[in-house]
């Protein structure tokens, strides 16, 4: 997902030469299409549930982010700082949340499009190498991701500089890189309640237990290969 | 079908986890085990905090046959009007900063009893009203975790 804001910087001569740099052509984000259908991933995960979640959830987050990305141009254009500072919680909450989700539409594909299919290729022999088996994986990612307090995701990672597969947790919309500059996410699954709740009531370890039968290894593999060649 | 699922399995579930952790603690703590005290503490305040919560959220909750809406009367009633202006501009206070808690988290109508003034504020995820303030008590709180209305609401906390 190319999630690059454009800012082309114009500069305007004033009368008394003094020179303003001024940011223009602020790229608006839109809500990307699911490459199947809502109902596609049951029983994982039911049909109401991914329709309300990108429908809703996730077009907030991006409707939010971009307002808040309008203020902010606004702010920087005044100078106001307070405004710009202000800002910074909207920005990382809805910008985040347009990040993580957009990820999650990739992670999960129907079963008839090899979701569930055990990751292949480098990747997989990268999760056996660090974490013994896809087993052993999931059942870390599984209890990590059931301890969440509160809202958050819960992810695979590679760091890149290391190039060593992580399982990290972030807090509510924090996308991966919040825990380490150098951590690319293969794999996220979000927790909030809003993501199962419907389905799966207050159990979120069943939730967790079924989602890794629609999980899209090859999307994964494909990040991981690009970074790891 | 949400009071149910909130009373018996939510608020429940943070009990059994509250009292775990708390026998966990106290084995800890008579083997002088630090590691593990300061490690037991996150469960600590995340379940005990749910327990505290909830408890007074049943509290803050009445049938409309028990009264349950009605404007509140006497000293508290003059005193959010002195505060607040009015009892329509706390409710929209509360449903404004509510509707802005960013993930998990709890909008709370408390009282400074140093101050003797009426705070609305807000906590995260289970984190008590007092964590906002040593002298903070709480009279009202609305839990805004998506459990709490999702079943009925879906998405539109505001409503």
């Amino acid at each position: 997902m190319a999630l690059r804001a454009l800012l082309s910087r114009k500069t305007l001569g004033l009368s008394q030469g003094v020179v303003q740099n001024q940011l223009r052509g602020l790229q608006t984000f839109s809500l990307p299409d699911l490459s199947y259908d809502y109902g596609a991933l049951e029983p994982a995960i039911s049909g109401e549930i991914m329709q309300l979640h990108h429908q809703k959830h996730h077009q907030t987050y991006i409707t939010n982010y971009n307002k808040a990305l309008e203020q902010l141009q606004d702010a920087v254009t005044k100078g106001d700082s307070a405004s710009v500072v202000k800002l910074q919680s909207a920005i990382k909450f809805n910008g985040g949340g347009h990040i993580n989700h957009s990820i999650f539409w990739n992670n999960l594909t129907p079963v008839r499009e090899g979701g569930g299919e055990t990751p292949k290729g480098s990747l997989g022999w990268a999760i056996d190498t660090h974490f013994g088996s896809l087993e052993a994986l999931v059942q870390k990612i599984n209890a990590e991701g059931a301890a969440v307090q509160g809202s958050g995701w819960v992810w695979l990672g590679l760091d890149k500089e290391s190039k060593k597969l992580v399982v990290e947790t972030t807090a509510n919309q924090d996308p991966l890189v919040t825990k380490g500059a150098n951590l690319v996410p293969l794999l996220g699954i979000d927790v909030w309640e809003h993501a199962y709740y419907l389905q799966y009531k207050n159990v979120r370890p069943d939730y967790l237990k079924n989602i890794w039968k629609v999980i899209n290894w090859k999307y994964a593999s494909g990040v991981f290969e690009k970074e790891c060649p | 079908e949400i009071m149910q699922l909130h009373h018996q399995k939510h608020h429940q579930t943070y009990i059994t986890n509250y009292n775990k952790a708390l026998e966990q603690l106290q084995d800890a703590v008579t083997k002088g085990d630090s590691a593990s005290v300061v490690k037991l503490q996150s469960a600590i305040k995340f379940n005990g905090g749910g327990h505290i919560n909830h408890s007074i959220f049943w509290n803050n909750l009445a049938p409309v046959r028990e009264g349950g809406g009605e404007p509140p009367k006497g000293s508290l009633g003059w005193a959010i009007d002195t505060h607040f202006g009015s009892l329509e501009a706390l409710v929209q206070k509360i449903t404004a900063e509510g509707a802005a808690v960013q993930g998990s988290g709890w909008v709370w109508l408390g009282l400074d009893k140093e101050l003797k003034k009426l705070v609305v504020e807000t906590t995260a995820n289970q984190d008590p009203l007092v964590t906002k303030g040593a002298n903070l008590v709480p009279l009202l709180g609305i839990d805004v975790w998506e459990h709490a209305y999702y079943l009925q609401y879906k998405n539109v906390r505001p409503e």
